[in-house]
């Protein structure tokens, strides 16, 4: 036999020694960065760096709903193996929520085989839903909105895009982090179902618009000025369930709009901001000055015209029952085209609501029968899925329905 | 699979790091798991399984001895396995590793941590009683020299490493 070595020593490590040199180090990186700042020696480039920046997983809500959303987003969707039951999906909820809580805060997954990428979550959020299949495997009682949204003659729903019993939700600034949250979280599952599909977004990259900053869409409009403010009453009441086995959790519909910029492309500005009923400058609607500016409905032109147009999107998605509010967490999506055309660009419209059948669909239908950015615009996807509340260190997403 | 130590001391320290600057987001079952004895020295965390249908498997934690007095970890038992190991990694002049049972035990002087890890020391779990599927819980106790015992739970993972082989009787499992 050949000669051996223990290498048992090597593996029992002081950890005085290791919070000096982990000081050390970390008194390295101060001087780094001090010497990246004096370098740069202008204060508009001054940047602060997000990568350490956390995102609290456990809480009353999960994360990814009320946050400020980070530039990057993948939203996945699964359809759960036959043959799953109630014990499966614990299992399965276990599993993903233990990695989405060490991932989220910079930690390692458990049997993370690339554990140098979890260190920098930046703003990491994971957000977990169930469609109707879950809820029924589950032997729960599903929502009564939770089903697939009403067809709209707008519609070409494609079944790539649509439906799904599990989805996750992942979200950073950093698309690494993503990355690996995303490789993670697909190992976990992949012994429980398989990828229905996953669909990519964008914003606007950290540090590029001031927090807060209401996103532009690919077709250059700001988009989701009229939105209720996490942390307000109004907020609250829109989004929050307050029943069942998933009061402190919502509802979040995802629609794949599909945003035909070849044919946008000959509109001009005047007819752009017509369709819209805002500015494209600043997305002040047509009636005033600045984008928080409440739309006057009623304002006439010279010739008696409505200045916001009956056909305007911002006319049609109006209500006067202030309980039909819904929380747009949208993102840009741009991938590869196909064939002749030039663009395969859109919307990931994700909503948060309280109740899809009260808040979501009157508006939709709505927006269907008219809508001037029908015109350009179509849905191609669609998926509804209940969001269970958070959970308590130690518990799991989802421990309220399969306790 | 061989680690070599200059990579084993980088992890290590990352994962310190972690530990100083952020807590550990998963201590929570190991906490509550550390109290159903009546010693609570040993801190567990990082604790997970790799998922097997039957015959053998292995177990990975942190443990740190948060006493003033050396600890030894004599055994370890598990209601996944009537068979549980303390195992260790020994490398061969040609560099490859093998894994062998650590008939003495671990010992923990204060202020130490011992990594179980792939590639390193572990716990074996022999002839298991039942699948260990994705996101099972398993239950451990360690037994120290003194007689005291502390539990703690380790989840079920999917993995693809930690296939290695086994010095015992000559051959491989």
């Amino acid at each position: 036999m050949k000669a051996m070595e223990k290498s048992t020593d090597s593996s029992f490590v002081s950890r005085r020694r290791l919070l000096t040199t982990g000081a050390a180090v970390g008194a390295g990186a101060v001087v780094g960065v001090s010497l990246d700042r004096a370098l740069a020696s202008t204060p508009e480039t001054v940047v602060s760096l997000h990568g350490a920046e956390r995102i609290a997983f456990h809480g009353k809500h999960q994360a990814g709903i009320a946050t400020e959303p980070a530039a990057q987003v993948s939203f996945l969707a699964f359809d759960l193996a036959d043959g799953s039951d109630k014990s499966t999906l614990v299992r399965l909820m276990r599993l993903t929520s233990n990695s989405a809580a060490r991932l989220t805060q910079g930690d390692p997954a458990l049997a993370d085989t690339e554990p140098e990428l979890a260190r920098k979550p930046s703003r990491l959020t994971v957000t977990f839903g169930f469609g109707p299949r879950f809820i029924k495997l589950a032997g729960g009682v599903a929502p009564s909105w939770l089903k697939p949204l009403p067809s709209f003659s707008t519609d070409e729903l494609q079944d790539q895009w649509s439906g799904g019993d599990f989805v996750v939700q992942v979200s950073a600034e950093d698309p690494v982090a993503v990355s690996h949250a995303v490789r993670v979280l697909s190992k976990d599952i992949r012994s429980f179902g398989t990828l229905r599909w996953r669909q990519d977004g964008f914003r606007h990259a950290a540090s590029t618009v001031k927090t807060g900053t209401t996103m532009r869409n690919l077709f250059g409009q700001v988009d989701g000025t009229v939105n209720p403010i996490p942390g307000t009453k109004e907020f609250s009441a829109a989004v929050w369930a307050d029943k069942g086995w998933w009061a402190g959790g919502t509802s979040l519909v995802l629609r794949r709009i599909a945003m035909d910029l070849d044919t946008w492309d000959p509109v001009s500005r005047l007819g752009r901001e017509e369709a819209m009923g805002r500015r494209l400058s600043n997305g002040a609607p047509l009636t005033g000055t600045r984008e928080h500016d409440e739309p006057d409905l009623e304002a006439k032109d010279a010739l008696g015209l409505e200045v916001i147009a009956p056909y305007a999107h911002i006319r049609r998605a109006q209500t006067d029952d202030p309980t039909q509010v819904i929380f747009r967490r949208p993102y840009n999506y741009d991938i590869a085209p196909s064939g002749d055309s030039t663009s395969n660009s859109g919307l990931l419209f994700a909503s948060f609501q309280a109740d899809v059948d009260h808040q979501f669909v009157p508006i939709q239908q709505r927006l269907a029968e008219l809508d001037m950015l029908n015109e350009w615009t179509t849905a191609i996807g669609s998926a509804v899925f209940v969001i269970p509340p958070g959970c308590e260190p130690g518990g799991f997403i989802g421990d309220s329905l399969l306790g | 699979m061989n680690v070599s130590r200059p990579f084993r001391l980088v992890a290590t320290l990352a994962l310190a790091a972690s530990f100083v600057l952020a807590g550990c987001s998963d201590d929570q079952k190991s906490d509550k798991a550390d109290h159903t004895h009546d010693q609570v020295e040993i801190h567990v965390s990082d604790a997970w399984v790799k998922a097997a249908d039957s015959g053998m498997t292995a177990a990975f934690a942190t443990l740190e001895n948060d006493s003033e007095k050396a600890l030894t970890i004599t055994k370890v038992t598990s209601d996944a396995s009537s068979d549980t190991q303390l195992h260790e990694t020994v490398t061969a002049a040609d560099h490859s590793s093998m894994m062998q049972e650590v008939k003495d035990g671990f010992t923990l002087e204060p202020d130490r941590m011992l990594m179980l890890e792939p590639g390193g020391n572990h716990i074996m779990l022999m002839d298991l009683k039942k699948p260990l599927l994705p996101g099972d819980e398993v239950t451990f106790t360690l037994h120290f020299d003194d007689g005291s015992a502390q539990d703690f739970t380790a989840v079920v993972k999917e993995f693809e490493g930690a296939n290695e082989s086994y010095e015992s009787h000559g051959k491989k499992h």
